[in-house]
Protein backbone atom coordinates (compact mmCIF):
# COMPACT_ATOMS: atom_id res chain seq x y z
CA UNK A 1 0.00 0.00 0.00
CA UNK A 2 2.83 2.94 0.93
CA UNK A 3 4.56 1.25 -1.99
CA UNK A 4 1.54 2.10 -4.64
CA UNK A 5 0.80 5.36 -2.81
CA UNK A 6 4.62 6.36 -3.47
CA UNK A 7 4.06 5.30 -7.05
CA UNK A 8 1.48 7.35 -7.47
CA UNK A 9 2.86 10.33 -5.71
CA UNK A 10 5.43 10.13 -7.85
CA UNK A 11 3.40 10.02 -10.99
CA UNK A 12 1.06 13.07 -9.84
CA UNK A 13 4.40 15.04 -9.36
CA UNK A 14 6.07 13.96 -12.62
CA UNK A 15 2.69 14.71 -13.99
CA UNK A 16 2.67 18.74 -12.77
CA UNK A 17 6.18 18.75 -13.73
CA UNK A 18 5.14 17.74 -17.61
CA UNK A 19 2.29 19.96 -17.09
CA UNK A 20 4.08 23.35 -16.46
CA UNK A 21 7.38 22.85 -18.93
CA UNK A 22 4.90 21.63 -21.29
CA UNK A 23 2.88 24.89 -20.98
CA UNK A 24 6.32 26.96 -21.38
CA UNK A 25 6.71 25.05 -24.37
CA UNK A 26 3.24 25.57 -25.92
CA UNK A 27 3.53 29.17 -25.76
CA UNK A 28 6.82 29.00 -27.40
CA UNK A 29 5.43 26.48 -30.00
CA UNK A 30 2.38 28.18 -30.66
CA UNK A 31 4.05 31.71 -31.13
CA UNK A 32 6.26 29.56 -33.61
CA UNK A 33 3.54 28.01 -35.49
CA UNK A 34 1.27 31.12 -35.47
CA UNK A 35 4.08 33.15 -37.32
CA UNK A 36 4.65 30.55 -39.69
CA UNK A 37 1.01 29.26 -40.68
CA UNK A 38 0.85 32.81 -41.74
CA UNK A 39 3.96 33.97 -43.48
CA UNK A 40 5.26 30.48 -43.96
CA UNK A 41 8.71 31.43 -42.35
CA UNK A 42 10.55 29.29 -39.31
CA UNK A 43 11.19 32.57 -36.79
CA UNK A 44 14.20 31.10 -35.42
CA UNK A 45 15.04 34.79 -33.94
CA UNK A 46 11.77 33.63 -31.26
CA UNK A 47 14.19 32.86 -29.10
CA UNK A 48 15.47 36.36 -28.67
CA UNK A 49 12.08 37.28 -27.87
CA UNK A 50 12.71 35.49 -25.19
CA UNK A 51 15.72 37.17 -23.84
CA UNK A 52 14.57 40.33 -24.78
CA UNK A 53 11.42 39.66 -22.15
CA UNK A 54 14.03 38.27 -19.88
CA UNK A 55 16.94 41.22 -20.23
CA UNK A 56 13.70 43.45 -19.54
CA UNK A 57 13.07 42.39 -16.41
CA UNK A 58 16.59 42.03 -15.56
CA UNK A 59 17.21 45.91 -16.15
CA UNK A 60 13.66 46.84 -14.12
CA UNK A 61 15.39 45.00 -11.16
CA UNK A 62 18.35 46.46 -11.41
CA UNK A 63 16.52 49.85 -10.85
CA UNK A 64 13.93 47.91 -8.12
CA UNK A 65 11.13 48.05 -9.99
CA UNK A 66 8.55 46.58 -8.61
CA UNK A 67 7.82 42.66 -10.51
CA UNK A 68 4.32 43.61 -11.04
CA UNK A 69 5.99 46.05 -13.40
CA UNK A 70 8.31 44.16 -14.47
CA UNK A 71 6.03 41.39 -15.81
CA UNK A 72 3.81 43.49 -17.70
CA UNK A 73 6.99 45.62 -19.25
CA UNK A 74 8.95 42.47 -20.16
CA UNK A 75 5.71 40.97 -21.96
CA UNK A 76 5.36 44.50 -23.70
CA UNK A 77 8.85 44.85 -24.55
CA UNK A 78 8.46 40.79 -26.09
CA UNK A 79 5.76 42.27 -28.16
CA UNK A 80 7.36 45.49 -29.27
CA UNK A 81 10.57 43.39 -30.73
CA UNK A 82 8.35 40.99 -32.38
CA UNK A 83 6.40 43.90 -34.17
CA UNK A 84 10.22 45.69 -34.80
CA UNK A 85 11.47 42.62 -36.04
CA UNK A 86 8.55 42.04 -38.82
CA UNK A 87 8.38 45.53 -39.97
CA UNK A 88 12.17 45.87 -40.54
CA UNK A 89 13.64 42.71 -41.27
CA UNK A 90 10.63 40.60 -42.20
CA UNK A 91 8.53 42.82 -44.16
CA UNK A 92 11.26 44.04 -46.98
CA UNK A 93 11.51 40.22 -47.61
CA UNK A 94 7.83 39.38 -47.97
CA UNK A 95 7.34 36.83 -51.11
CA UNK A 96 10.73 35.81 -51.02
CA UNK A 97 11.66 32.00 -50.57
CA UNK A 98 11.58 29.61 -47.29
CA UNK A 99 15.63 29.91 -47.19
CA UNK A 100 15.85 33.67 -47.49
CA UNK A 101 13.48 33.95 -44.80
CA UNK A 102 15.37 31.68 -42.55
CA UNK A 103 18.52 33.00 -43.14
CA UNK A 104 17.42 36.62 -42.10
CA UNK A 105 15.54 35.06 -39.00
CA UNK A 106 18.98 33.69 -38.21
CA UNK A 107 20.67 37.07 -38.64
CA UNK A 108 18.07 38.65 -36.39
CA UNK A 109 19.27 36.24 -33.87
CA UNK A 110 22.68 36.85 -34.05
CA UNK A 111 22.00 40.39 -33.95
CA UNK A 112 20.08 40.66 -31.26
CA UNK A 113 22.45 38.69 -29.09
CA UNK A 114 25.02 40.50 -30.15
CA UNK A 115 23.45 44.14 -28.73
CA UNK A 116 22.86 42.17 -25.78
CA UNK A 117 26.42 40.69 -25.51
CA UNK A 118 27.74 44.57 -26.41
CA UNK A 119 25.85 46.35 -24.44
CA UNK A 120 25.03 44.67 -21.14
CA UNK A 121 27.40 41.46 -21.10
CA UNK A 122 28.39 38.51 -22.01
CA UNK A 123 28.68 36.76 -19.02
CA UNK A 124 25.39 35.63 -16.95
CA UNK A 125 23.53 37.84 -14.66
CA UNK A 126 21.41 36.97 -11.88
CA UNK A 127 18.00 38.06 -11.59
CA UNK A 128 15.97 38.56 -8.31
CA UNK A 129 12.53 37.11 -8.50
CA UNK A 130 9.83 36.83 -5.86
CA UNK A 131 10.72 34.05 -3.26
CA UNK A 132 7.14 33.09 -3.77
CA UNK A 133 8.09 30.96 -6.91
CA UNK A 134 11.28 29.01 -4.54
CA UNK A 135 8.52 27.89 -2.04
CA UNK A 136 5.90 25.28 -1.93
CA UNK A 137 2.65 24.28 -1.11
CA UNK A 138 1.98 21.11 1.04
CA UNK A 139 -1.36 19.16 0.11
CA UNK A 140 -2.03 16.68 2.01
CA UNK A 141 1.43 14.22 1.87
CA UNK A 142 1.82 16.45 -1.93
CA UNK A 143 4.39 19.00 -2.27
CA UNK A 144 3.67 21.22 -5.07
CA UNK A 145 6.24 24.03 -6.47
CA UNK A 146 4.68 27.65 -6.26
CA UNK A 147 6.55 27.95 -9.88
CA UNK A 148 4.58 25.15 -11.08
CA UNK A 149 1.42 26.20 -9.75
CA UNK A 150 1.54 29.67 -11.51
CA UNK A 151 3.51 28.55 -14.57
CA UNK A 152 0.97 26.38 -15.27
CA UNK A 153 -2.17 28.42 -14.49
CA UNK A 154 -0.60 31.85 -16.10
CA UNK A 155 0.13 29.59 -19.72
CA UNK A 156 -3.25 27.79 -19.69
CA UNK A 157 -5.01 31.30 -19.07
CA UNK A 158 -3.10 32.80 -22.06
CA UNK A 159 -3.70 30.21 -24.35
CA UNK A 160 -7.77 30.09 -22.97
CA UNK A 161 -7.44 34.27 -23.74
CA UNK A 162 -5.56 33.33 -27.14
CA UNK A 163 -8.15 30.73 -27.94
CA UNK A 164 -11.47 32.87 -27.15
CA UNK A 165 -10.10 35.96 -29.13
CA UNK A 166 -9.35 33.47 -32.17
CA UNK A 167 -12.88 31.69 -32.15
CA UNK A 168 -14.83 35.23 -31.26
CA UNK A 169 -13.62 37.94 -32.75
CA UNK A 170 -13.48 38.62 -36.55
CA UNK A 171 -9.95 40.41 -36.48
CA UNK A 172 -9.27 36.34 -34.45
CA UNK A 173 -11.12 34.20 -37.12
CA UNK A 174 -9.54 36.86 -39.70
CA UNK A 175 -5.80 35.52 -38.17
CA UNK A 176 -7.43 31.70 -38.09
CA UNK A 177 -8.35 31.88 -41.71
CA UNK A 178 -4.83 33.53 -42.63
CA UNK A 179 -3.56 30.64 -41.18
CA UNK A 180 -4.91 28.26 -43.14
CA UNK A 181 -4.98 29.83 -46.60
CA UNK A 182 -3.34 33.32 -46.70
CA UNK A 183 -4.29 34.07 -50.25
CA UNK A 184 -7.81 32.97 -49.57
CA UNK A 185 -8.50 35.19 -46.68
CA UNK A 186 -6.62 38.52 -48.66
CA UNK A 187 -9.76 37.61 -50.87
CA UNK A 188 -12.00 38.10 -48.09
CA UNK A 189 -11.06 41.61 -47.51
CA UNK A 190 -8.37 40.52 -44.93
CA UNK A 191 -5.44 43.17 -44.97
CA UNK A 192 -2.36 41.28 -45.08
CA UNK A 193 -0.25 43.95 -43.36
CA UNK A 194 -2.38 43.80 -40.13
CA UNK A 195 -2.94 40.10 -39.67
CA UNK A 196 0.79 39.68 -39.88
CA UNK A 197 1.85 42.17 -37.56
CA UNK A 198 -1.03 40.77 -35.31
CA UNK A 199 0.58 37.27 -35.39
CA UNK A 200 3.91 38.49 -34.52
CA UNK A 201 2.74 40.97 -31.81
CA UNK A 202 0.87 37.97 -30.31
CA UNK A 203 4.23 35.47 -30.80
CA UNK A 204 6.36 38.19 -29.04
CA UNK A 205 3.38 38.29 -25.98
CA UNK A 206 3.59 34.74 -25.97
CA UNK A 207 7.14 34.63 -25.57
CA UNK A 208 7.16 36.88 -23.13
CA UNK A 209 4.70 35.38 -20.62
CA UNK A 210 6.88 31.94 -21.75
CA UNK A 211 10.07 33.92 -20.78
CA UNK A 212 8.94 34.82 -17.31
CA UNK A 213 8.73 31.53 -16.20
CA UNK A 214 12.05 30.39 -18.02
CA UNK A 215 13.61 33.33 -15.67
CA UNK A 216 12.44 32.31 -12.49
CA UNK A 217 13.60 28.47 -13.68
CA UNK A 218 16.87 29.43 -14.38
CA UNK A 219 17.67 32.61 -12.73
CA UNK A 220 20.06 34.13 -14.68
CA UNK A 221 19.86 36.05 -18.17
CA UNK A 222 22.26 35.47 -20.20
CA UNK A 223 23.04 37.08 -24.63
CA UNK A 224 22.26 33.28 -25.79
CA UNK A 225 19.55 31.90 -23.67
CA UNK A 226 16.68 32.17 -26.72
CA UNK A 227 18.59 28.82 -28.43
CA UNK A 228 17.28 26.12 -26.07
CA UNK A 229 13.46 27.61 -26.00
CA UNK A 230 13.53 28.09 -29.77
CA UNK A 231 14.92 24.65 -29.85
CA UNK A 232 12.33 23.08 -28.07
CA UNK A 233 9.38 25.35 -29.76
CA UNK A 234 10.60 23.83 -32.77
CA UNK A 235 10.35 20.24 -32.05
CA UNK A 236 7.23 20.95 -30.48
CA UNK A 237 5.82 22.52 -33.41
CA UNK A 238 6.80 19.68 -35.84
CA UNK A 239 5.43 17.06 -33.61
CA UNK A 240 2.03 18.68 -33.86
CA UNK A 241 2.51 19.32 -37.52
CA UNK A 242 4.38 22.69 -38.49
CA UNK A 243 1.34 25.24 -39.06
CA UNK A 244 -1.07 23.96 -36.85
CA UNK A 245 -1.96 26.00 -33.96
CA UNK A 246 -3.58 23.40 -31.68
CA UNK A 247 -0.79 20.94 -33.24
CA UNK A 248 1.77 23.61 -31.72
CA UNK A 249 0.14 23.42 -28.12
CA UNK A 250 0.21 19.57 -28.42
CA UNK A 251 3.47 19.02 -29.42
CA UNK A 252 4.61 21.25 -26.17
CA UNK A 253 3.11 19.40 -23.82
CA UNK A 254 3.50 15.95 -25.86
CA UNK A 255 7.55 16.37 -25.89
CA UNK A 256 7.31 18.19 -21.90
CA UNK A 257 6.19 15.02 -21.07
CA UNK A 258 8.43 12.67 -22.94
CA UNK A 259 11.47 15.23 -21.34
CA UNK A 260 9.98 14.48 -17.88
CA UNK A 261 9.28 11.16 -18.18
CA UNK A 262 13.17 10.29 -19.38
CA UNK A 263 14.16 12.49 -16.13
CA UNK A 264 12.15 10.50 -14.12
CA UNK A 265 12.79 6.77 -15.45
CA UNK A 266 16.82 6.76 -17.05
CA UNK A 267 19.22 5.85 -15.02
CA UNK A 268 22.02 8.27 -14.04
CA UNK A 269 24.98 7.31 -15.74
CA UNK A 270 22.93 7.89 -18.86
CA UNK A 271 20.82 11.04 -18.02
CA UNK A 272 23.51 13.00 -19.82
CA UNK A 273 22.19 11.97 -23.00
CA UNK A 274 18.36 13.13 -22.10
CA UNK A 275 17.90 14.95 -25.02
CA UNK A 276 19.08 12.44 -27.49
CA UNK A 277 16.69 10.17 -25.93
CA UNK A 278 13.68 12.60 -25.90
CA UNK A 279 14.95 13.64 -29.76
CA UNK A 280 14.80 9.58 -30.80
CA UNK A 281 11.32 9.39 -29.93
CA UNK A 282 10.58 12.18 -31.74
CA UNK A 283 11.62 11.14 -34.58
CA UNK A 284 10.29 7.87 -34.19
CA UNK A 285 6.62 9.51 -33.77
CA UNK A 286 7.44 11.22 -37.02
CA UNK A 287 8.40 8.53 -38.78
CA UNK A 288 4.80 6.52 -37.91
CA UNK A 289 3.11 10.24 -38.76
CA UNK A 290 5.17 12.53 -40.99
CA UNK A 291 2.56 15.33 -40.59
CA UNK A 292 2.68 15.77 -37.39
CA UNK A 293 -0.08 14.12 -34.28
CA UNK A 294 -3.03 16.60 -35.22
CA UNK A 295 -2.58 17.35 -39.04
CA UNK A 296 -4.38 15.11 -41.39
CA UNK A 297 -2.80 14.47 -44.49
CA UNK A 298 -5.14 16.26 -46.30
CA UNK A 299 -5.02 19.38 -44.45
CA UNK A 300 -0.92 19.35 -44.20
CA UNK A 301 0.37 22.11 -45.88
CA UNK B 1 -14.66 53.80 -76.31
CA UNK B 2 -17.58 52.87 -73.99
CA UNK B 3 -16.62 51.66 -70.87
CA UNK B 4 -17.72 48.44 -69.03
CA UNK B 5 -18.15 47.46 -65.25
CA UNK B 6 -14.90 46.39 -65.74
CA UNK B 7 -12.34 46.85 -68.64
CA UNK B 8 -8.85 45.47 -68.58
CA UNK B 9 -6.18 46.73 -71.26
CA UNK B 10 -3.37 44.56 -72.39
CA UNK B 11 -2.43 42.65 -68.70
CA UNK B 12 0.57 40.86 -68.84
CA UNK B 13 0.84 38.53 -66.07
CA UNK B 14 4.28 37.24 -65.46
CA UNK B 15 6.25 34.61 -62.73
CA UNK B 16 9.54 35.42 -63.09
CA UNK B 17 10.38 34.61 -66.84
CA UNK B 18 7.29 32.81 -67.78
CA UNK B 19 4.91 34.81 -69.39
CA UNK B 20 0.99 33.52 -68.21
CA UNK B 21 -0.80 35.92 -69.91
CA UNK B 22 0.18 38.62 -73.12
CA UNK B 23 -1.75 41.71 -73.52
CA UNK B 24 -5.27 40.65 -72.62
CA UNK B 25 -7.69 43.06 -72.88
CA UNK B 26 -11.39 42.02 -72.03
CA UNK B 27 -14.38 44.42 -71.09
CA UNK B 28 -17.53 43.06 -68.86
CA UNK B 29 -20.47 45.27 -69.09
CA UNK B 30 -22.60 45.42 -66.21
CA UNK B 31 -25.74 42.29 -66.13
CA UNK B 32 -23.60 40.53 -68.59
CA UNK B 33 -22.09 36.72 -68.05
CA UNK B 34 -18.73 36.38 -69.72
CA UNK B 35 -16.60 33.48 -70.01
CA UNK B 36 -13.27 33.25 -70.46
CA UNK B 37 -12.03 29.90 -72.30
CA UNK B 38 -8.79 28.22 -72.64
CA UNK B 39 -7.09 24.67 -72.36
CA UNK B 40 -5.14 23.96 -69.17
CA UNK B 41 -2.13 26.69 -68.92
CA UNK B 42 -4.10 29.18 -71.31
CA UNK B 43 -3.45 31.56 -68.69
CA UNK B 44 -7.22 31.85 -67.32
CA UNK B 45 -6.73 31.56 -63.69
CA UNK B 46 -3.50 34.08 -63.77
CA UNK B 47 -6.19 36.85 -65.29
CA UNK B 48 -8.52 36.29 -62.57
CA UNK B 49 -5.71 36.34 -59.87
CA UNK B 50 -4.40 39.21 -61.46
CA UNK B 51 -8.02 41.48 -61.75
CA UNK B 52 -8.65 40.18 -57.86
CA UNK B 53 -5.30 41.39 -56.85
CA UNK B 54 -3.89 38.31 -56.15
CA UNK B 55 -0.73 38.53 -58.75
CA UNK B 56 0.22 42.16 -59.35
CA UNK B 57 0.40 42.51 -63.34
CA UNK B 58 3.78 43.43 -64.89
CA UNK B 59 2.07 46.13 -66.92
CA UNK B 60 -1.71 46.80 -68.59
CA UNK B 61 -4.55 48.50 -66.62
CA UNK B 62 -7.56 47.00 -65.21
CA UNK B 63 -10.52 49.76 -64.62
CA UNK B 64 -13.25 48.89 -62.54
CA UNK B 65 -15.67 51.36 -62.41
CA UNK B 66 -13.94 54.05 -63.97
CA UNK B 67 -10.73 53.51 -61.59
CA UNK B 68 -7.77 51.73 -62.29
CA UNK B 69 -7.19 49.14 -59.68
CA UNK B 70 -4.42 46.97 -61.08
CA UNK B 71 -2.22 48.10 -57.96
CA UNK B 72 -4.72 47.44 -55.35
CA UNK B 73 -3.90 44.60 -52.91
CA UNK B 74 -7.11 41.79 -52.61
CA UNK B 75 -8.19 43.27 -49.42
CA UNK B 76 -9.13 46.61 -51.65
CA UNK B 77 -10.18 44.87 -54.55
CA UNK B 78 -13.15 43.02 -52.72
CA UNK B 79 -14.29 46.66 -51.09
CA UNK B 80 -14.64 47.76 -54.96
CA UNK B 81 -16.81 45.17 -55.49
CA UNK B 82 -15.33 42.56 -56.85
CA UNK B 83 -15.45 39.04 -55.48
CA UNK B 84 -12.99 35.94 -56.81
CA UNK B 85 -14.34 32.18 -55.85
CA UNK B 86 -10.80 30.51 -56.47
CA UNK B 87 -10.53 27.38 -58.16
CA UNK B 88 -10.06 24.42 -56.42
CA UNK B 89 -12.93 26.23 -54.00
CA UNK B 90 -10.34 26.80 -51.24
CA UNK B 91 -12.73 26.36 -48.49
CA UNK B 92 -11.27 27.41 -45.12
CA UNK B 93 -10.91 23.66 -43.85
CA UNK B 94 -10.94 23.59 -40.28
CA UNK B 95 -13.31 26.66 -39.48
CA UNK B 96 -16.97 26.16 -39.36
CA UNK B 97 -19.21 26.97 -42.27
CA UNK B 98 -20.56 29.95 -39.60
CA UNK B 99 -17.17 31.08 -39.80
CA UNK B 100 -16.78 30.64 -43.65
CA UNK B 101 -19.37 32.69 -44.20
CA UNK B 102 -18.83 35.41 -42.11
CA UNK B 103 -14.75 35.74 -43.49
CA UNK B 104 -16.70 36.28 -46.48
CA UNK B 105 -18.78 39.09 -45.04
CA UNK B 106 -15.42 41.16 -43.67
CA UNK B 107 -15.87 44.04 -46.12
CA UNK B 108 -19.63 44.42 -44.97
CA UNK B 109 -19.87 47.72 -43.32
CA UNK B 110 -23.71 47.50 -42.02
CA UNK B 111 -25.51 45.10 -40.64
CA UNK B 112 -28.77 44.86 -42.37
CA UNK B 113 -26.92 44.30 -45.82
CA UNK B 114 -24.68 41.72 -43.63
CA UNK B 115 -27.81 40.11 -42.97
CA UNK B 116 -29.59 40.03 -46.39
CA UNK B 117 -26.72 38.75 -47.45
CA UNK B 118 -26.68 36.04 -45.04
CA UNK B 119 -30.81 35.29 -46.01
CA UNK B 120 -29.60 35.50 -49.35
CA UNK B 121 -26.87 32.48 -49.29
CA UNK B 122 -29.32 30.60 -47.42
CA UNK B 123 -32.36 31.14 -50.09
CA UNK B 124 -29.78 30.20 -52.80
CA UNK B 125 -28.27 27.44 -51.33
CA UNK B 126 -30.46 26.01 -48.33
CA UNK B 127 -28.49 22.70 -47.53
CA UNK B 128 -25.27 25.65 -46.37
CA UNK B 129 -27.99 26.63 -43.60
CA UNK B 130 -28.36 22.97 -42.26
CA UNK B 131 -24.22 22.51 -41.93
CA UNK B 132 -23.21 25.62 -40.41
CA UNK B 133 -21.84 24.24 -37.48
CA UNK B 134 -19.58 21.99 -39.11
CA UNK B 135 -16.40 22.34 -40.74
CA UNK B 136 -16.00 23.16 -44.03
CA UNK B 137 -12.83 20.39 -44.65
CA UNK B 138 -15.99 17.75 -44.02
CA UNK B 139 -18.56 19.24 -46.69
CA UNK B 140 -18.74 17.44 -50.00
CA UNK B 141 -17.32 18.44 -53.12
CA UNK B 142 -20.52 19.71 -54.14
CA UNK B 143 -21.25 21.71 -50.91
CA UNK B 144 -17.66 23.15 -50.43
CA UNK B 145 -18.44 24.56 -53.96
CA UNK B 146 -21.64 26.05 -52.90
CA UNK B 147 -19.97 27.12 -49.79
CA UNK B 148 -17.22 28.86 -51.49
CA UNK B 149 -19.59 30.79 -54.04
CA UNK B 150 -21.74 31.63 -50.88
CA UNK B 151 -18.53 33.04 -48.89
CA UNK B 152 -17.94 35.34 -52.11
CA UNK B 153 -21.37 36.29 -52.17
CA UNK B 154 -21.35 37.56 -48.72
CA UNK B 155 -18.95 40.17 -49.39
CA UNK B 156 -22.21 41.30 -52.01
CA UNK B 157 -20.37 42.26 -54.68
CA UNK B 158 -20.91 43.38 -57.96
CA UNK B 159 -18.95 41.36 -59.81
CA UNK B 160 -18.09 38.03 -59.43
CA UNK B 161 -14.99 35.99 -60.51
CA UNK B 162 -15.36 31.98 -61.18
CA UNK B 163 -12.81 29.88 -61.51
CA UNK B 164 -13.68 26.63 -62.54
CA UNK B 165 -17.29 26.38 -60.73
CA UNK B 166 -18.25 23.30 -61.95
CA UNK B 167 -14.59 21.65 -62.10
CA UNK B 168 -14.55 17.53 -60.41
CA UNK B 169 -18.23 18.22 -60.12
CA UNK B 170 -20.95 15.10 -60.53
CA UNK B 171 -23.07 16.28 -63.71
CA UNK B 172 -26.19 16.64 -61.28
CA UNK B 173 -23.97 19.40 -59.73
CA UNK B 174 -22.65 20.62 -62.64
CA UNK B 175 -26.38 21.77 -63.73
CA UNK B 176 -27.15 23.19 -60.58
CA UNK B 177 -23.79 25.37 -60.72
CA UNK B 178 -24.59 26.64 -64.39
CA UNK B 179 -28.22 26.98 -63.03
CA UNK B 180 -26.86 29.35 -59.94
CA UNK B 181 -24.65 31.04 -62.12
CA UNK B 182 -27.95 32.44 -64.67
CA UNK B 183 -29.77 32.88 -61.57
CA UNK B 184 -26.99 35.18 -60.01
CA UNK B 185 -27.38 37.30 -62.62
CA UNK B 186 -30.69 37.78 -63.00
CA UNK B 187 -30.45 38.84 -59.62
CA UNK B 188 -28.00 41.48 -60.51
CA UNK B 189 -24.60 39.73 -60.49
CA UNK B 190 -22.56 40.69 -62.57
CA UNK B 191 -20.62 37.07 -63.88
CA UNK B 192 -16.79 36.79 -65.07
CA UNK B 193 -16.65 32.62 -65.68
CA UNK B 194 -13.43 30.73 -66.02
CA UNK B 195 -14.31 26.85 -67.41
CA UNK B 196 -13.30 24.14 -69.35
CA UNK B 197 -16.83 22.90 -69.72
CA UNK B 198 -17.22 24.78 -72.98
CA UNK B 199 -20.29 23.51 -74.27
CA UNK B 200 -22.00 24.48 -70.83
CA UNK B 201 -20.30 27.92 -70.48
CA UNK B 202 -21.23 29.05 -73.45
CA UNK B 203 -25.34 28.02 -73.05
CA UNK B 204 -24.95 30.23 -70.20
CA UNK B 205 -22.37 32.87 -71.32
CA UNK B 206 -23.62 36.09 -73.51
CA UNK B 207 -20.12 36.72 -74.89
CA UNK B 208 -16.49 34.85 -74.50
CA UNK B 209 -13.23 35.00 -74.94
CA UNK B 210 -10.97 31.92 -76.20
CA UNK B 211 -7.05 31.55 -74.38
CA UNK B 212 -4.71 30.50 -76.33
CA UNK B 213 -0.94 30.79 -74.48
CA UNK B 214 -1.90 33.54 -72.91
CA UNK B 215 -3.36 35.49 -75.81
CA UNK B 216 -6.89 36.19 -76.58
CA UNK B 217 -7.50 33.99 -79.68
CA UNK B 218 -11.08 34.67 -80.42
CA UNK B 219 -13.77 36.68 -78.95
CA UNK B 220 -17.27 36.98 -79.14
CA UNK B 221 -20.79 36.76 -78.56
CA UNK B 222 -21.42 32.98 -77.31
CA UNK B 223 -23.71 31.93 -79.78
CA UNK B 224 -21.52 32.68 -82.73
CA UNK B 225 -18.66 30.70 -80.76
CA UNK B 226 -21.24 28.27 -80.34
CA UNK B 227 -21.81 27.60 -83.53
CA UNK B 228 -17.78 27.47 -84.90
CA UNK B 229 -17.80 23.32 -83.46
CA UNK B 230 -14.39 23.67 -84.49
CA UNK B 231 -12.93 25.96 -81.35
CA UNK B 232 -12.26 23.17 -79.38
CA UNK B 233 -10.52 20.87 -81.25
CA UNK B 234 -8.58 23.77 -82.69
CA UNK B 235 -7.77 25.70 -79.20
CA UNK B 236 -9.41 23.67 -76.45
CA UNK B 237 -7.87 20.26 -77.19
CA UNK B 238 -10.10 17.67 -77.45
CA UNK B 239 -12.14 15.55 -74.76
CA UNK B 240 -13.04 19.11 -73.13
CA UNK B 241 -16.81 18.76 -74.27
CA UNK B 242 -17.94 17.36 -71.56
Amino acid sequence: MIVLADVAQEAIQQAINALSLGSTYALLALGLAMVFSILGLVNFAHGELVTVAAYTMYLLNEEDVSFAVQVPAAIAAAAIAAILMERIAFRPLRGQSFLTLLFASFAISVIIQNIFLAAISPRQKGVRLPDLFNEAIHVGSYTIGWLQVITTATCLAALLVLTVFLRRSTQGLGMLAAAQDFQVARLMGIPANRVIAAAFAISGALAGVAAIFILARRGTVEPGMGFVPVLKAFIASVIGGLGSLTGAVAGGFVLAAIEVGLDASLPNDVLGFRDAFALAIVIAILYFRPEGLLTRPAEAR
Amino acid sequence: MADGLLQVESLVVRYGPIVAVREVSLRVEQGEIVALLGANGAGKSSFLNAVAGLVPPASGRVVFRGEEIQRLAPEQVVRRGIALTPEGRRVFPRLSVADNLRLGAVPQRDRASLERARERVFELFPVIRQRLAQSGGTLSGGEQQMLAIGRSLMAGPELLLLDEPSLGLAPILVDQIFELVERLREEGTTILLVEQNVHRALEVADRAYVLVNGVVEREGPAAELRASAEIERAYLGIGVSE
